[in-house]
């Protein structure tokens, strides 16, 4: 919750000493409540106060970064419940759980350095590799760690294991990656944020249920560590949804500070679609990390198009990118037809090509992600953009007959494309979509 | 600070709407909570799913779904009673894709011997479907209203084109209707209301706001059906109270991820487990957003979409 200028000026210390560059404190204040300045510009202001600063001007979910460099997944800093109202803003991080005594553990930290893939323009990956201590020895565990900090150099590390000692010597192999330690207990909480707070890293909170884990995060908060996930113990899809929904609620609703941090959730199920299946639900219900047992091509593939759907921009139209697409196999003979580049309207027109199955071509026109009948309204979608497009393209050097097809709604075109495009035949295709098959196969 | 469950309770109820007869007979809808979350309002049924069946060979699915259902997929009653008998299938949606101009043109009478054939051989709940052509479905769904006459069917799908004659024999016959628009909360609520002002009862509806596959637009889908949900219930708008549809199957298996080789696309893995893992991530997906009621095509996506439902309830 924000404080007022006032209610800032309170904290500071009154003296109008001008060191923080301001020439009196209130000055100070106004800009600090309004975010435009940073309390540590006052050398002399109490710990108190910035203690009350700090919690008064953080973020409802407390935001951090699992790891170290540009591919550590950030998590965190989510401040709606439902996609449609704003950006859901950290896609939630794909872990894969390896036990430390898995002979095949080399080739799964491999697995997950190979795992990047770009779909429509993001490259994706799995992020981080979660090290279970299964062997309860030490120096296995250690090996192991090592092992998958070489094998995988980019994916963040999870140090999945409850006995401190055990953690502090793997931490300690691997503490310029800043694992995510897993975790601390009611039990071993001291032991663990001990070794959190001298390596820097960040650390689980395990508990059963949402009012042992608020106690929880408020004890290692006051052992000093801050960046702390949350492990609700929940592991039926209803508790993942319940739990991580009561979470983030708690959160934003009532600015309930032992809650206001990222979820983890294990996944892991012994039949691996039921396994995506329920980390389909973590990832649109909240999580910011998910465990899974393994990370098969097929797997992966879908998880990331999932968690890429629930994470994009409601407000902003996807947009696919300005080419000629090709569909089946068009040979020079093929048709040609021409749609907007608002992401669903080429999802559904090439959808219906498709089910035509008569191989084409799709000109995809830049229309700042408008639909046609929107775009052609805006002036995006004219014959003159149209036909300075398809001039460009230079497609119609590989075509037997230079025809384009424009869809129905703007059949109005047709006349002054005509002129603009000379030779070229313009038709007018159907105006609704799922009329495509029966009109391409017409033409055959 | 001690943590207090924080609860929402809404006005709005989702309409119960059941189909089918005798012990067989189904319900969905009536939640009174956002889906799976139990602990602050009543969620009386379970969301259901159909297998997907249709009135011709399965020629245009793509091998993975149509090589589980070779031997029987020659002829809709058996392909019905497999689903029923073999496959414990809950209900069965009967796409009518042959009367179709362009997929065989079969008559609303010939349509309408294959639905009391279909309905002669099960004993589940039939879900009826046109085959998306507005003109043709005005007569064929009008016949098929009618053959089903006594079955408490669910019959779809109306659309704003097409919707009189639909609505009209649905009442006439006593069925549930499915009402679709595209993608739109406004087109969602406009055609319940010309609906329901045809006489047609409110709690005899189901909305499809139209399905769209992972990755093909459908963050759009769950997000209509997020806000139809949150519609119905937190503003108590009657017009957003029907269940939801979604239509899954047919939207998923004709994208790429569905049909591509492993030898054509390395990079994507094994393509029976990825067509599998698309149409239940699809659905497990819509069931969060709101839907009551899907329609699938493959036994282990449906199989598992059924075992996370066990999950979540
Ligand atoms: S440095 Fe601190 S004490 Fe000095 S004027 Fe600025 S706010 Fe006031």
């Amino acid at each position: 919750m924000a404080l007022t200028g006032v209610q800032v000026f309170k904290l500071l210390p009154k003296t109008n000493c001008k060191k923080c560059g301001f020439p009196t404190c209130l000055a100070f204040a106004m800009k600090l409540a309004q975010g435009g300045a940073d309390i540590s510009a006052c050398p002399d202001v109490s710990e108190e106060a910035k203690t009350t600063l700090g919690e008064a001007s953080a973020p409802p979910i407390r935001s951090f970064a699992i790891g170290t460099g540009d591919k550590a997944p950030k998590m965190g800093a989510e401040t709606v419940m439902f996609r449609h109202e704003k950006k859901f803003v950290n896609p939630c991080a794909i872990a894969i759980n390896i036990k430390d005594n898995d002979d095949s553990l080399a080739a799964k930290a491999e697995e997950v350095a190979n795992s990047e893939i770009d779909r429509v323009g993001q490259i994706l990956r799995v992020e981080a590799i979660s090290i279970e201590c299964a062997s309860g020895d030490s120096a296995t565990y250690e090996a192991a760690v090592k092992l998958a900090a070489e094998k995988a150099p980019e994916a963040a590390l999870i140090l999945n294991c409850k006995d401190a000692a055990v953690v502090e010597a793997a931490v300690k192999a691997v503490a310029d990656r800043k694992p995510l330690i897993n975790g601390a207990t009611d039990e071993n909480a001291e032991a663990m944020a001990a070794i959190a707070k001298a390596n820097s890293c960040p650390i689980i909170a395990c508990a059963d249920g949402l009012e042992a884990l608020s106690a929880l995060t408020e004890k290692i908060k006051g052992l000093g560590v801050e960046d702390i996930v949350l492990d609700s113990g929940a592991k039926s899809a209803k508790e993942i949804i319940v739990n991580n929904t009561q979470i983030r609620r708690a959160a934003l609703k009532k600015s309930f500070k032992p809650l206001g941090y990222p979820v983890i959730n294990n996944v892991i199920r012994d039949n691996a679609i039921l396994e995506a299946s329920i980390a389909s639900v973590a990832i649109a219900k909240y999580a910011s990390i998910i465990v899974v047992s393994s990370v098969e091509k097929w797997k992966t593939l879908a998880l990331f198009t999932q968690r890429q759907n629930i994470y994009t921009d409601p407000q902003v139209p996807m947009q696919v990118e300005q080419k000629i697409y090709e569909i089946g196999e068009p040979t020079a003979d093929s048709p040609l037809m021409i749609t907007t580049n608002f992401s669903l309207t080429y999802f559904i027109v090439a959808g219906e090509i498709e089910n035509s199955k008569v191989p084409s071509r799709l000109a995809v026109m830049d229309s700042e992600g408008l639909s046609v009948l929107t775009a052609w309204a805006a002036g995006k979608f004219t014959a003159a953009k149209i036909a300075v497009f398809i001039q460009e393209s230079g497609i119609g050097d590989t075509l037997t007959n230079k025809e384009l097809i424009l869809p129905g709604q703007v059949a109005i075109l047709s006349g002054a494309l005509e002129d603009k495009l000379g030779d070229w035949k313009i038709t007018v295709g159907p105006r609704e979509a799922n009329a495509i098959p029966t009109y391409l196969k017409g033409r055959e | 600070m001690s943590f207090v469950v924080p609860k929402e309770s809404f006005n709005g109820k989702v309409a119960s709407v059941d189909f089918g007869k005798d012990d067989k007979a189904l319900t969905i809808g009536g939640d009174s909570a956002l889906p799976f979350l139990s602990f602050e309002g009543e969620l009386p049924n379970k969301p259901v799913v159909a297998y997907e069946i249709q009135d011709c060979p399965p020629d245009d699915w793509p091998d993975t779904v149509r090589e589980v259902y070779k031997d029987v997929s020659g002829d809709p009653v058996t392909w019905a009673k497999y689903c029923q008998d073999e496959q414990g299938a809950k209900a069965i949606a009967l796409r009518l894709v042959s009367t179709h101009p362009d997929r065989g043109d079969k008559s609303a009478e010939e349509a309408s011997q294959t639905i009391k054939d279909v309905l002669a051989a099960i004993s589940v709940p039939l879900i009826i479907l046109g085959s998306n052509h507005i003109e043709k479905d005005s007569t064929v769904l009008v016949a098929a209203a009618e053959a089903a006459s006594g079955n408490n069917c669910v019959i779809g799908k109306a659309q704003e084109g097409n919707y009189k004659t639909i609505v009209a024999a649905a009442l006439a016959h006593n069925h549930k209707l499915i009402a679709m628009s595209e993608l739109d909360i406004n087109l969602a609520k406009q055609l319940n209301i010309l609906i329901t002002q045809m006489g047609f009862d409110k709690n005899k509806l189901i909305t499809d706001p139209m399905c769209s596959a992972l990755g093909y637009g459908l963050e759009y889908t769950y997000s209509v059906m997020e806000r139809i949900r949150l519609a119905g219930l937190a503003q108590n708008d009657p017009t957003m109270q029907p269940p939801i549809l979604g239509d899954v199957g047919m939207y998923v298996w004709k994208v790429k991820e569905t049909v591509a080789s492993e030898a054509d696309v390395p990079e994507w893995g094994s393509l029976e487990e990825r067509g599998i893992a698309w149409e239940t991530l699809t659905a497990t997906s819509l069931i969060l957003s709101g839907a009551n009621l899907l329609i699938m095509r493959h036994p282990s996506a449906i199989e598992n979409v059924g075992k996370t439902i066990d999950e979540l309830v």
